[in-house]
């Protein structure tokens, strides 16, 4: 009855307790899925003691490297070498046997748990009775060796997300895992903090302490911090090198290949002194009672982009629920054109308010109903598609058609469920929903997030397109170089209050990452 | 009311409390060990049912009461199991399936108990603890208590312990919380589950004994009354804290005495609405308990209900 208890407790000990940097060969990898191979004959090689960046869009076969270098999946074809030896990683305990940890994306911490024990409990071999007074003086022994420190007995779930990555780091160090993955470790973090932490696995790194192997979108962090990069595209090894001796642009058309990219919309001078969209004085509050959005003042005004920069969970998805009538508003005002604005069906095509909220499958379509369905929510109750009570399938269809057409979205019919389109066209989908017509206030939420290139440039430009016009752009987004490229003005969302505005040409990324931190 | 006439009522109270807390402590602390692990059992008003009449059947035919304890426990056990085999199953959902255990659990013990209505068994004995610490007789009654509930207690106050300083309890607070943590741990999340839900059917299995064998101490089909269902609502009100968990239990079983207390001293009209405090005092929490967002934060976060 005990018996996978046991096999638990007696997993092996991270057997050669690797005192210094491993270095780390994955040769000839290959993975098919099916049909479909994720990866095509990859090699990857990184030497003792090198900050390694791995490149490539979404979908270019990264994680699957990672992932079969951790032992979730197992590669058809390829081997792993460790120090020059040949290993077998067959699941996630021989990586971990071997020394080889990995950062998730979505942090693998217990909320519930304090640091110390999320620590301890991951110790293969946690003792049976957990001495704590001893374990306190050991992980504070542990703590005094390394770089940065968390407060121990604070639980995960209180933690800032910066202390919650450097605790994902922490665990590693003290289960010894010198070769360590990092897949984007800095979307959560302020640019100060991405620096910082960053900067002090560089320095480990330089040691020879240990090995990084960074998954990363950001150039900035590979030309600061990386000693080499492997550039993969499709599943396919294209490109690599020392950093010293690639340019950004260089590396840039490695991961793109050949792809058509829609040059930057141009931004012309519009006269942008109407103020269009006016929120004052807002409150909302999160799931669990607490102040999400916490007196939040900020105008938007005709024909500009006002782009809300802030490390996630300040307040920002909270406020794009409130303005698309998610979530109750529990004190102030919004107004558009002067004029008191409920985010109500009515009020939205009154005042002419289109949105596009993040994961548009999950906040603006219904994954099971038909492309074409999708893309007449904003008028399917008005002529021509209904006539009285009753919706007429012929136009909505031949409108969807169009729209297809126009916004070049990629699906094998209108009468498809929305679900089966990739990401880049769920997200074309509902603009040519809500851009089709005349559009005074826009509200986007992270609207590049996950796509590639290509679809990138498009969806910015159209963005772009809408302020050019005149539209009052209110642009959420996590990525500070999406909001440096689009806005006119940026403002600093922090513990739910804007606590910065400034004319993006007054400023810079180092005074937007102190405001971010709340300074 | 006279002075005597509320210090009666007050007495009956407590005794009652003690007596009547027993079974909601072990169910609520059965179930706060399995919702601890990420699953809920709604089952255990089934397990209690089918304990309380296999502890009074073997009794009843081998004489001894301790062993029907260690029977109903038994039992409770082989219900917990199934239910944690049944919920590792794919695309299975563990509130519906505990119903479903509930009317299993109800429906074997009727089917079984049928011959046992009429039979005496020999009961559980009590601990005069009034006696041996020089109480006045008043009290005596009320401090007669069963060693089931100073057990009650001393596996809460273990279970409080545990969760915190013990491999198990960290493992089972990481399955709870955070299953694709626990999973890149390399802990069977499922085994796990199936191991709490199994001892949270162990300790419904004993709250059954005790009503059977100790009070009120026979074996009939309107035994529980949903005591088992109620226990589930007061480990929502405990915030799974198996500490607040006995105290919890000592109000609904004061609760419960109330009625029969206020009949003791003749207050006869409103008996049933009396009685029927405890179902009040449920409905009341989980309204409460609905209402704040700050009790959800104690939540597990695997549970359904926090998803």
């Amino acid at each position: 009855m005990t018996a996978a208890i046991s096999t638990y407790a007696s997993m092996p000990k991270p057997a050669a307790r690797l005192a210094t940097a491993p270095s780390l060969e994955a040769i000839n990898m290959t993975k098919r899925f099916g049909s479909f191979t994720a990866l095509d004959n990859v090699t990857m090689e990184v030497p003792a003691g090198q900050f390694h960046a791995l490149l490539g869009e979404n979908g270019a076969g990264k994680s699957t490297l990672v992932k079969c270098i951790m032992g979730f999946y197992h590669a058809d074809e390829g081997d792993i070498r460790l120090n020059g030896r040949e290993i077998k990683v067959g699941n996630p305990k021989d990586a971990r046997a071997n020394g080889i940890g990995m950062v998730y994306q979505h942090f693998t911490l217990v909320p519930s748990l304090t640091a110390a024990e999320n620590l301890v409990i991951n110790r293969a071999d946690a003792p049976a009775v957990i001495n704590w007074a001893a374990e306190k003086r050991r992980l504070e022994a542990f703590l005094e060796t390394m770089p940065f420190r968390v407060p121990l007995d604070t639980p995960v779930s209180a933690l800032a997300a910066g202390e919650k990555q450097k605790l994902e780091i922490l665990k590693l160090l003290y289960l010894d895992q010198r070769f360590m993955i990092l897949d984007e470790p800095t979307s959560v973090l302020t640019p100060g903090e991405a620096d910082e932490i960053l900067g002090l696995l560089k320095q480990m790194a330089l040691k020879k302490e240990i090995t990084v192997v960074i998954i990363t979108h950001k150039f900035r962090e590979v030309t600061q911090f990386a000693d080499a990069v492997t550039v993969l595209r499709r599943g396919k090894h294209v490109g690599g090198g020392l950093v010293s001796e690639l340019t950004t642009d260089q590396m840039a058309r490695m991961m793109i290949g050949d792809t058509p990219i829609r040059a930057t919309a141009e931004r012309k001078a519009v006269p942008h002194d109407k103020p269009v969209l006016d929120l004052a004085g807002l409150y909302a509050e999160d799931q669990e009672g607490l102040p999400a959005i916490d007196g939040l003042n900020l105008t938007v005004h005709g024909g500009e982009i006002v782009g809300i920069a802030g490390v996630s969970g300040n307040g920002q998805s909270e406020l794009v629920e409130v303005l698309s009538g998610q979530r109750p508003l529990q004190d102030g005002q919004i107004t558009i054109h002067g004029q008191q604005f409920v985010p109500t069906r009515d009020h939205y095509d009154k005042f002419k308010v289109f949105g596009l909220p993040e994961e548009p499958l999950r906040n603006a379509t219904v994954p099971r109903m038909t492309v074409a369905e999708n893309m007449a929510f904003r008028a399917y109750d008005k002529p021509p598609m209904s006539v009285g009570w009753w919706l007429t399938p012929g136009p909505m269809r031949a409108r969807a058609r169009e729209l297809i057409k126009a916004y070049r979205v990629k699906t094998t019919s209108p009468e498809s469920p929305i679900e089966n389109l990739s990401g880049g066209n769920v997200q074309r989908a509902v603009l040519a929903r809500e851009l089709s017509g005349s559009v005074d206030v826009l509200i986007v939420a992270n609207p590049c997030f996950g796509l590639d290139f290509a679809s990138v440039a498009d969806i910015r430009a159209q963005i772009m397109e809408q302020r050019n016009r005149g539209a009052a752009v209110l642009l959420v987004s996590e990525d500070l170089d999406e909001v440096l490229e689009l806005a006119d003005r940026v403002a600093v969302m922090s513990e739910g209050k804007i606590n910065y505005v400034s004319p993006v040409s007054a400023t810079d990324r180092h005074t937007i990452g102190q405001y971010m931190a709340g300074h | 009311m006279t002075d005597s006439a509320l210090a009666t009522v007050l007495i009956a109270m407590i005794g009652g409390a003690i007596r009547v807390s027993t079974p909601f402590m072990f169910v609520a602390l059965g179930e706060t060990i399995t919702e601890k692990s990420g699953r809920i059992n709604l089952g255990l008003e089934g397990t209690l049912v089918l304990g309380a009449m296999v502890a009074y059947m073997t009794s009843y035919k081998t004489g001894s009461p301790w062993l029907g304890v260690l029977g109903a426990g038994c039992v409770g056990m082989a219900l917990g199991a199934l239910h944690g085999a049944v919920c590792r199953l794919p695309r299975v959902n563990d509130v519906a399936i505990g119903i479903a255990m509930m009317s299993f659990g109800v429906g074997l013990a009727f089917f079984f108990g049928k011959p046992y209505i009429q039979p005496t068994a020999p009961r559980l004995p009590s601990v005069p603890i009034g006696e041996w610490i020089g109480a006045p007789p008043a009290l005596r009654v009320a401090l007669d208590v069963n060693p089931l509930f100073l057990v009650g207690i001393a596996i809460a106050i273990f279970l409080w312990w545990a969760f915190k300083n013990t491999r198990w309890g960290l493992i089972l607070r990481t399955t709870g919380d955070s299953a694709p943590a626990a999973r890149a741990m390399g802990i069977p999340v499922d085994f796990v589950r199936f191991l709490a839900t199994s001892a949270g059917g162990f300790l419904a299995g004993v709250a059954g004994a005790f009503l059977s064998l100790y009070y009120p101490g026979s074996w009939n089909e309107g035994l529980s009354s949903g005591q088992g269902l109620m226990a589930v609502a007061l480990v929502i009100f405990a915030r799974w804290d198996p500490l607040k968990c006995v105290i919890a239990a000592l109000l609904f079983g004061a609760a419960g005495a109330l009625g029969p207390s206020l009949q003791s001293i003749g207050i006869t009209s409103g008996y049933y609405f009396f009685n029927a405090a405890p179902y009040i005092l449920t409905l009341l929490i989980m309204i409460a308990s609905a209402g704040s967002k700050r009790a959800m934060r104690d939540v597990p976060g695997e549970l359904s209900m926090s998803r």
